[in-house]
Order: C-alpha cells, then sequence, then structure tokens
C-alpha cells in the first residue's frame, strides 16, 4: 500500500501551550483516514499544518510525496481542504464561487462552466446557484464548500469536522458524498468528534488527546476496548427497581438514580425481549433510554480519564 | 506557465472577485461618494459661509479651498472600506482556503488592492463632478489634470496598502475601528479646511508636518494654479514610504501563521 500522508513526530506549541506533542500517522492513498478526538485535542491544528497553513516546531509531514515545509506549492498542487477555518465566499453566489475556483485552477471557461454545473447538480444546488450564500443554510453552505474543494479534482481530501453543527439528513448526505469520493480513489483525512462517524466512515482512526495520539487501529480493533451499548431504566421507587432486578439478573444497579443499566445492542428485538423479561414488572418502569457508545466512553475505556473539557477549546480559540 | 505569468492572472481573477463584491453592492460606492460630498457642503456652508462672514474669504473662493481636502478624505474613505473587506475575507475564512491552493500567493492581496484603486479613483472622480456641480471652478489643464490623477492614484495606493495589514491584523471588524479613526481623522487637522499657519501651537506643527498636507496642497496648486514642486516632491515621499511600510508589514502578516 502506498503512502498518501506519512507525519512522524509532529510537534507543534503556540506559545507555552503544546498543542501537538509528538504524533505519528500514516494514511494510505485511496483509503479514509479519521482523526477523532474532543475540542482542542489539536485535530484542526493538524489538519493546518498538513494543508501547509501552519509551520510545524518539529517532525516531518510528507503529503503526496511532498514534504510541506521544503514543498508547499507541489503539496497544495495535490490537495483540497474543506473545514471549520476555510470557507465560502459569502457576498457570491453559490455558481460564482466554483467559477472562481475554476478560474484559480486555471481551467478553461468552458471547462469551468461545465464543473460548476455538474458540482452544483451533484450537491443538490441547482435551484440555489444564482443566489448569493447569504442566503444558504448551514447544509448548503457545508454542500458548497466541499463543491469548491472538488473543482481542482484534488487527489487528497482534508476535511475538518465536515459534519459538525448538520442536520441528520445533511450529515447522511455528506457521509455518501465522502464514500463516494473514496471509491473514485481519493485519500480522505476526516476529523472528527463522533465515534459513530468515524466508525461508518474510516479505514484507520487515530484517537488524539492533548496533542497525543492515544489509540489507533481499525474502527473494530477499537471498539474491542470500549463498553458496548446498554439499555437504561429508570423507576419511580426502590420496590419496582428490586423486582426488575430479580426479573433480569445481570443488570447494573444505580441506587442513587433508581436505575438499572441493562448490556443490549439497543436494537428494537433487543429491547422488546427484554420488557417479555420484565413481565409484569415492566409497569413500574418510568423510562426506557438506549445509551450507545460515544467519544466519551471511547476515551473513558482507552485512556482511563473523561475527554477534555470545553475550557481547552476555548483556550485554543482565545489564540 | 511562468511565475509572473501565474501571478498576473490569478491577480486578474482575484480583481474580478473583488469588483464584484461592489458591484452586488454598490451602496457601499455611493456612501463613499456621499460622505465626502456631506462633508463638502458641511464646510463650505457652515465653516465657509463664517469665514466670509469675517471677510477672509469668499465662498467659492473657499471651496476651491477645500476640495483638494475632500478628495483626500475620499481617499481616506475609501481605504477605510478596503480595510474592512480584507478583514472579512481573513476573518470568515477564505484566505484560509486560498491560502491552501496552488495559486499565487501575492494574487489574494493584489486582487484587493487593484480593485480598491479603481472603486476609490471612481468615488474621486465623482466627489470632483459633485463640486463642479457645486461651482467648483479648477483651472488645471489637461497636463495638470493628468497630474491630479497621478498623486490620487499614488495616494490612494499608500493608503491601500495601509489598510490591508490593519485588515489582515484585527480579530474582528470592531478591531479595525482605530485605523478608521485615524485615516478619518487627520484629514480634519491638515490644510485641508483651514492653512496650517492660522493654526495655534502643537496642533499648528502637526498639521504642517503630517503626510495628509503636502499632499492637500500639491492637489490643490495642480487644480487651482498655484503648484510647488517642493511640496510635491514630499507629498510623493510620503505616499511611496507609506506604501512600502504598509506592503511589508502586509506580506510579514500575510505570511505569518494563522494561529486562531
Amino acid at each position: 500500500m502506498t503512502s498518501a500522508i506519512t507525519v512522524t513526530g509532529l510537534r507543534k506549541s503556540f506559545g507555552s501551550k503544546v498543542v501537538l506533542d509528538g504524533i505519528d500517522l500514516e494514511v494510505g492513498a485511496g483509503t479514509t483516514f479519521s482523526l477523532l478526538g474532543p475540542n482542542g485535542a489539536g485535530k484542526t491544528t493538524t489538519v493546518q499544518i498538513m494543508s501547509t497553513l501552519v509551520r510545524a516546531d518539529g517532525g516531518e509531514v510528507r503529503v503526496a510525496g511532498h514534504d510541506v515545509a521544503r514543498n508547499p506549492a507541489a503539496v497544495r498542487a495535490a490537495i483540497g481542504v474543506t473545514g471549520q477555518f476555510s470557507a465560502v465566499d459569502n457576498l457570491l453566489t453559490g455558481e460564482e464561487n466554483l467559477l472562481l475556483m475554476a478560474d484559480l485552477h486555471h481551467l478553461s471557461r468552458a471547462r469551468g462552466r461545465r464543473r460548476a454545473a455538474g458540482l452544483l447538480e451533484k450537491f443538490d444546488l441547482a435551484d440555489a446557484a444564482r443566489k448569493t450564500v447569504t442566503t444558504y443554510s448551514g447544509g448548503m453552505r457545508r454542500r458548497l464548500d466541499l463543491a469548491m474543494t472538488l473543482v481542482g479534482d484534488p487527489r487528497i481530501i482534508f476535511l475538518d469536522e465536515p459534519t459538525t453543527g448538520l442536520d441528520p439528513r445533511s450529515r447522511r448526505m455528506m457521509w455518501q458524498t465522502i464514500r463516494d469520493l473514496v471509491a473514485d480513489g481519493v485519500t480522505i483525512f476526516l476529523t472528527t468528534q463522533q465515534l459513530d462517524e468515524a466508525d461508518a466512515l474510516a479505514d484507520h482512526i487515530a484517537l488524539l488527546d492533548h496533542g497525543k495520539v492515544v489509540a489507533a487501529g481499525t474502527p473494530e480493533e477499537l471498539k474491542r476496548g470500549i463498553p458496548g451499548a446498554h439499555v437504561r431504566l429508570r423507576f419511580a421507587a426502590v420496590a419496582g427497581l428490586d423486582a426488575a432486578e430479580r426479573a433480569l439478573g445481570g443488570a447494573f444497579r444505580h441506587e442513587d438514580t433508581l436505575t438499572l443499566e441493562v448490556p443490549s445492542d439497543g436494537g428494537a428485538t433487543a429491547v422488546r425481549a427484554l420488557l417479555n423479561r420484565l413481565g409484569d414488572t415492566a409497569d413500574a418502569v418510568d423510562e426506557v433510554s438506549v445509551h450507545t457508545p460515544d467519544l466519551d466512553d471511547v476515551f473513558f475505556a482507552l485512556t482511563g480519564h473523561p475527554a477534555a473539557k470545553a475550557a481547552d477549546e476555548e483556550m485554543e480559540n482565545v489564540r | 506557465m511562468t511565475t509572473l505569468t501565474l501571478a498576473a492572472r490569478d491577480s486578474a481573477t482575484m480583481t474580478r472577485r473583488s469588483l464584484r463584491h461592489v458591484m452586488r453592492y454598490p451602496v457601499t460606492l455611493v456612501v463613499s461618494v456621499v460622505v465626502p460630498v456631506m462633508l463638502l457642503l458641511l464646510f463650505t456652508g457652515v465653516f465657509g459661509s463664517l469665514r466670509s462672514s469675517l471677510g477672509a474669504v469668499s465662498h467659492s473662493a473657499y471651496l476651491a479651498y477645500v476640495v483638494p481636502g475632500i478628495i483626500v478624505m475620499t481617499a481616506a474613505y475609501g481605504s477605510s472600506v478596503t480595510a474592512q473587506s480584507i478583514n472579512r475575507d481573513s476573518t470568515e475564512g477564505i484566505i484560509a482556503r486560498f491560502r491552501t491552493m496552488a495559486i499565487s500567493p501575492a494574487s489574494v492581496l493584489n486582487g484587493h488592492v487593484i480593485s480598491a484603486l479603481a472603486r476609490t479613483l471612481l468615488s474621486v472622480a465623482l466627489v470632483i463632478g459633485v463640486s463642479i456641480g457645486l461651482g467648483f471652478r479648477p483651472t488645471a489643464d489637461a497636463g495638470r489634470w493628468l497630474a491630479v490623477a497621478g498623486v490620487t492614484a499614488l495616494l490612494v495606493l499608500a493608503l491601500t496598502w495601509l489598510a490591508v495589514p490593519f485588515g489582515l491584523a484585527a480579530k474582528t471588524a470592531e478591531g479595525l475601528s482605530g485605523f478608521v479613526l485615524i485615516v478619518q481623522l487627520l484629514p480634519f487637522i491638515s490644510s485641508a479646511f483651514v492653512p496650517p499657519d492660522q493654526m495655534s501651537g502643537s496642533v499648528r506643527w502637526f498639521a504642517a508636518h503630517q503626510p495628509f498636507t503636502p499632499v492637500i496642497d500639491t492637489l490643490r496648486g495642480l487644480l487651482t494654479g498655484t503648484a510647488d514642486g517642493g511640496t510635491a516632491l514630499v507629498a510623493v515621499a510620503w505616499c511611496i514610504g507609506i506604501a512600502l511600510a504598509g506592503y511589508l508589514w502586509a506580506r510579514v502578516l500575510f505570511r505569518r501563521d494563522l494561529s486562531r
């Protein structure tokens, strides 16, 4: 397997704050790699260094075979970036934004127009093509952002939290687009805070915490160490809790919140079976909720401490 | 494609983009003409009437005196619009996108500067047109008009290159208020409305030595026939110096890491 991106010993500090503390990554060409981590873990900084926006303090980063420090122009020619920090031109229309990208990629007028029209169609923006971006919804803007990245036909695409703040439908659309790109042989480097997103899309995941890679592997390898989903039953009184615990067996009891946690995959069949086992005791249940492992669980399982708090994120935003 | 043709092509694309912004929101252009014209009316109507009532100067003579200052204020107003538009690009992140693309890096700022030059010179031309409508009678011949255009373009270039680093450096639009205040207020303490030798003490010294005064004096000389070669040289030197300083500072800011 050839590598699209190799990172060795990457370090970066902003002032006295260490953001990246020696990270190593390897991304195979034509695969999807996900950098998973909470706010403030250093995900965006990593992408900014790989996309030539920020210089590293130490270590080596090679993208598409070129060193980002020594030959940034060659790296830029191979990549596309869509993310939190990149943006669209709000004062232009969607179509004008795409034509601007076509001009900057030195496409001929006719080719640029064809490319723009094709992308507007593909990203479901044809109806809004002549409207200024200020009138777009968050999902439309994100789609336009990615469409602009695709004008130059990049072989490596960086997506920095591409679905943060999107509604579920837009999120699904974005996922499908990413899968289509990979099917065309594009390498995707994706950062996300959501375990299910990395799980759904990535061939390999690296877990970033406080500027260090704390775990790496395929989604299956990582999930092996994580507690499974469970169903949570909440009761109004201790009597119900006692009865249900006897009926189920093997459930984990929380005395203070009057809840029982029952290991389960959380699917409808499993929940129905669980309620059947409760029988009449089910009437004593106030609330049934299904809990699937999220980033917090992964962090707790793999690092033994909860994910970094929002305070760190604010620290980074202040810089 | 050579580096130079690449730079020219990308700069042209970026200039088209900026000009499209101007045409999409023509109100910016209208305001950049209306504000100086309001000032012109204010000064000739209020201040000029006061001076003519004191017998110091006739109304039409004062109008002729004030117009060069108004031209400079139009250029100053234009530069604050430029700073805002660069700041918007910088804070909204489109400059970050441009910097990850295989384009001529210089084109990003060049596009802004070239379109700012075109936009501001158009505003100045409109302001001069309105002044003539109000009774301003310049005595310049074609050669002097050309010199007026040259000096004005140089001034706009200087103020624009000064606006660029301020636009890049400010983290929010509010952070620009210092720059806007300085470029818009400085002309008031110059030879724009009153000859500095009629001012008192340190204000007089400041007004006589600040960069806007030689530019205004040069324009006044060219437009109404009292050209002073020495002043013109000082004006050109100031403009080139300011443009160069702004350009170098902008280059440093543009290349620095994006740490926000």
